[in-house]
């Protein structure tokens, strides 16, 4: 993957990549074009940050770091969206 | 009018009401195996099944409250995985019928959550189970047009209702229900009176009996379901119906009024709630204000963890809907019946003497300190009541407040305007309410629902025992007077959250027990008014 970038973050969210994070973080993976794959720590398995089954499937807890790889013309933006996303708690607590 | 002769089938009142509609027969049993198509007609079937079940999801999340919508969101979510459906056409290609391949393939992922170290993960097999469940139904031929609101008000007849499918349900398009199994004490039959829901359970019928799309009177008033009613019947049950309204419009009447007794005395009527959805549809000056508000809506969906930010914004809701009348939240009161997946003990004996109620919240801090921080932000937006739910020894109620007043002045600490709120105690454990002057709490509300079953030791959801599920054992009645005189004496509210405070059948006793305060169900308020405007 020639221009692919890479990212991680700890996940800071109180029961980790659960099942409402999971579908937020796919949704928004679906919204770019770039091939985007994600991992947990401990781990070489990349799975697609598109499939809710897959995400879900790699039961990250919190504390743990996940990272994010993608390829594709909107590939950095996608990073910044995704990343976001675990820094704001994927947006839980909002009142 | 049908020529088939009229048939009756008796039921347990759950939830009191009349309906007259036709019967809306959800499949009991699974049909047998169909015959096998080629893979080309099972992978058309499966498809059509997945289109099926998401349409049906994305109704229900249209209808559903967040907690619930978010579940639903993730099952619907899977459904539109082809990593879910990819395997399942693999092994039709393979030669397997559809709902086989459907079942095997599911059965798999949930293995593999049941597996799961975290308990968060492990709650997410229901989910599965449930998508599973929902999709074998549809391939079955089944499957429920829950979403199609019935023309002429449909009447939903089936094996059971757990109540999350209670909550699914379009209740304005069913006018009533009738089940097979359940108890009129369960946790459905709570809801359906809440919602002023008409509903029998224990009903003495099986599948080849009823049929679907006839005419039916449902009377959860003598507990029957009628099928083919004939035209003499259906003509008494119009007029009941008839008569019936009427009083609904006179006890209405009593609703804009405080509720005082025919002496004049003043008695406190709050209502309960279990759902805050329900609060536009009642105008917060028919009554004293909130009573009971049962937080468990918070916590029956993502695995059972709402953030602070999710909470305080629900009780804020509330606090602003009241309008500056009191507003009683209980903390959380899961375990007994109301299990909450990776926070509740799995495989309890004997969950009803288990780790429930305050006993869960004070083994689980982590999930405590959370609700009350948002409990503590709420106290400054009005009056604010919290409740303690099973509370057995004073040293429960003493640590919680400590716990409290330590959130509350970490708040501050942190620059958050917070308050500490009265704090108070249901009355459900006989050992508290025969020891009731060891309490220093602000206030009691008698939970009536438990403290029955544990003073006749009669499970509310045993049919076996259900005459001996008593609200009006002298047992039970000398608690509440022995609590009431407490209260009375030392100058701390006392009231009734339970059915009882709304059945006109407990009101009168509970009265001359000496309790001036009641919390009803919002459908069972202008009944308990119109109740205690008659009595004395």
């Amino acid at each position: 993957m020639a221009d692919a970038t890479e990212r991680s973050i700890v996940i800071t969210h109180q029961v980790g990549l659960h099942a409402r994070p999971s579908v937020k973080l796919t949704k928004l993976a679906k919204s770019f074009d770039a091939d985007i794959r994600v991992r947990g720590e401990g781990t070489e398995d990349w799975v697609d940050a598109k499939s809710i089954v897959r995400v879900m499937g790699l039961k990250l807890r919190e504390g743990t770091t996940i990272f994010f790889k993608a390829d594709g013309p909107d590939a950095a933006q996608a990073l910044d969206a995704l990343v976001g996303l675990v820094e704001r708690d994927f947006d839980e607590h909002a009142a | 009018m049908s020529m088939r002769p009229e048939r009756s089938f008796p039921a347990q009142v759950a939830s009191e009401g009349l309906a007259i509609g036709r019967i809306s027969l959800r499949r009991m049993r699974r049909s047998d195996a169909r015959p096998k198509g080629t893979p080309e007609e099972e992978i058309v079937r499966l498809e059509a099944a997945g289109a099926a079940a998401s349409a049906q999801l994305e109704r229900l999340i249209g209808r559903a409250e967040a907690e619930a919508a978010a579940i639903l969101e993730f099952q619907a979510a899977l459904l539109a995985d082809d990593e879910l459906l990819d395997p399942v056409r693999a092994r039709i290609a393979r030669g397997e019928a559809a709902d086989a391949a459907w079942q095997q393939a599911m059965d798999g992922q949930i293995a593999d959550y049941q597996g799961a170290e975290d308990e968060y993960f492990r709650a997410r097999a229901l989910d599965l189970a449930d998508l599973r469940d929902r999709v074998a139904e549809l391939l079955a031929g089944g499957g429920d047009e829950a979403g199609a609101p019935a023309e002429t008000g449909a009447i939903y007849v089936g094996t059971d209702l757990a109540p999350s499918r209670f909550l699914e349900l379009d209740w304005d398009a069913y006018r009533g229900g009738a089940v097979v199994k359940g108890s009129s004490a369960s946790h459905v039959a709570i809801l359906a009176r809440a919602r002023g829901v008409p509903l029998v359970v224990g009903l003495a019928a099986n599948e080849s009996m009823l049929v679907d799309g006839a005419e039916a009177i449902l009377d959860a008033e003598a507990g029957q379901l009628i099928q083919d009613p004939s035209a003499e019947t259906r003509a008494r049950y119009l007029r009941r119906a008839a008569e019936r309204e009427a009083e609904a419009r006179r006890q209405a009447s009593h609703l804009g009024k405080p509720a005082l007794t025919a002496a004049g005395e003043r008695v406190l009527t709050y209502i309960n709630v279990d759902d805050p959805h329900i609060l536009p549809a009642v105008d917060p000056a028919s009554c004293d204000g909130v009573g009971l508000t049962r937080t468990e809506f918070l916590f029956s969906g993502e695995g059972g963890l709402p953030g602070e930010g999710r909470q305080l914004g629900a009780y804020k809701a509330l606090m602003r809907w009241a309008g500056g009348r009191p507003v009683t939240i209980r903390t959380l009161d899961a375990g007994g019946d109301k299990p909450i997946p990776g926070l509740t003990p799995d495989g309890e004996s004997n969950p009803f003497l288990g780790l429930r109620g305050l006993r869960l919240s004070l083994a689980r801090p982590d999930v405590f300190r959370v609700q009350l921080r948002a409990l503590a932000r709420a106290a400054i937006e009005g009056e604010l009541k919290v409740m303690l739910p099973m509370v057995t020894r004073p040293q429960e109620l003493d640590a919680t407040r400590a716990m409290f007043r330590q959130v509350v002045s970490e708040l501050l600490a942190e620059g958050i305007p917070a308050a500490m709120p009265k704090l108070g105690m249901m009355v459900e454990v006989p050992a508290a309410a025969l020891n009731i002057a060891a309490f220093d709490a602000d206030f009691f509300s008698i939970g009536s629902n438990d403290l029955v079953q544990y003073v006749t030791a009669a499970g509310r959801d045993c049919e076996a025992v259900r005459d001996l599920y008593d609200p009006l054992e002298p047992g039970v009645l000398e608690l509440i007077h022995r609590v009431a005189e407490h209260g009375r004496l030392t100058g701390r509210e006392v009231s009734l959250c339970g059915d009882m405070a709304s059945d006109p059948k407990y009101l009168p006793a509970l009265l001359d027990a000496g309790l001036r305060a009641v919390s009803v169900a919002p459908a069972r308020l202008a009944r308990a008014k119109a109740e205690i405007a008659g009595y004395g």
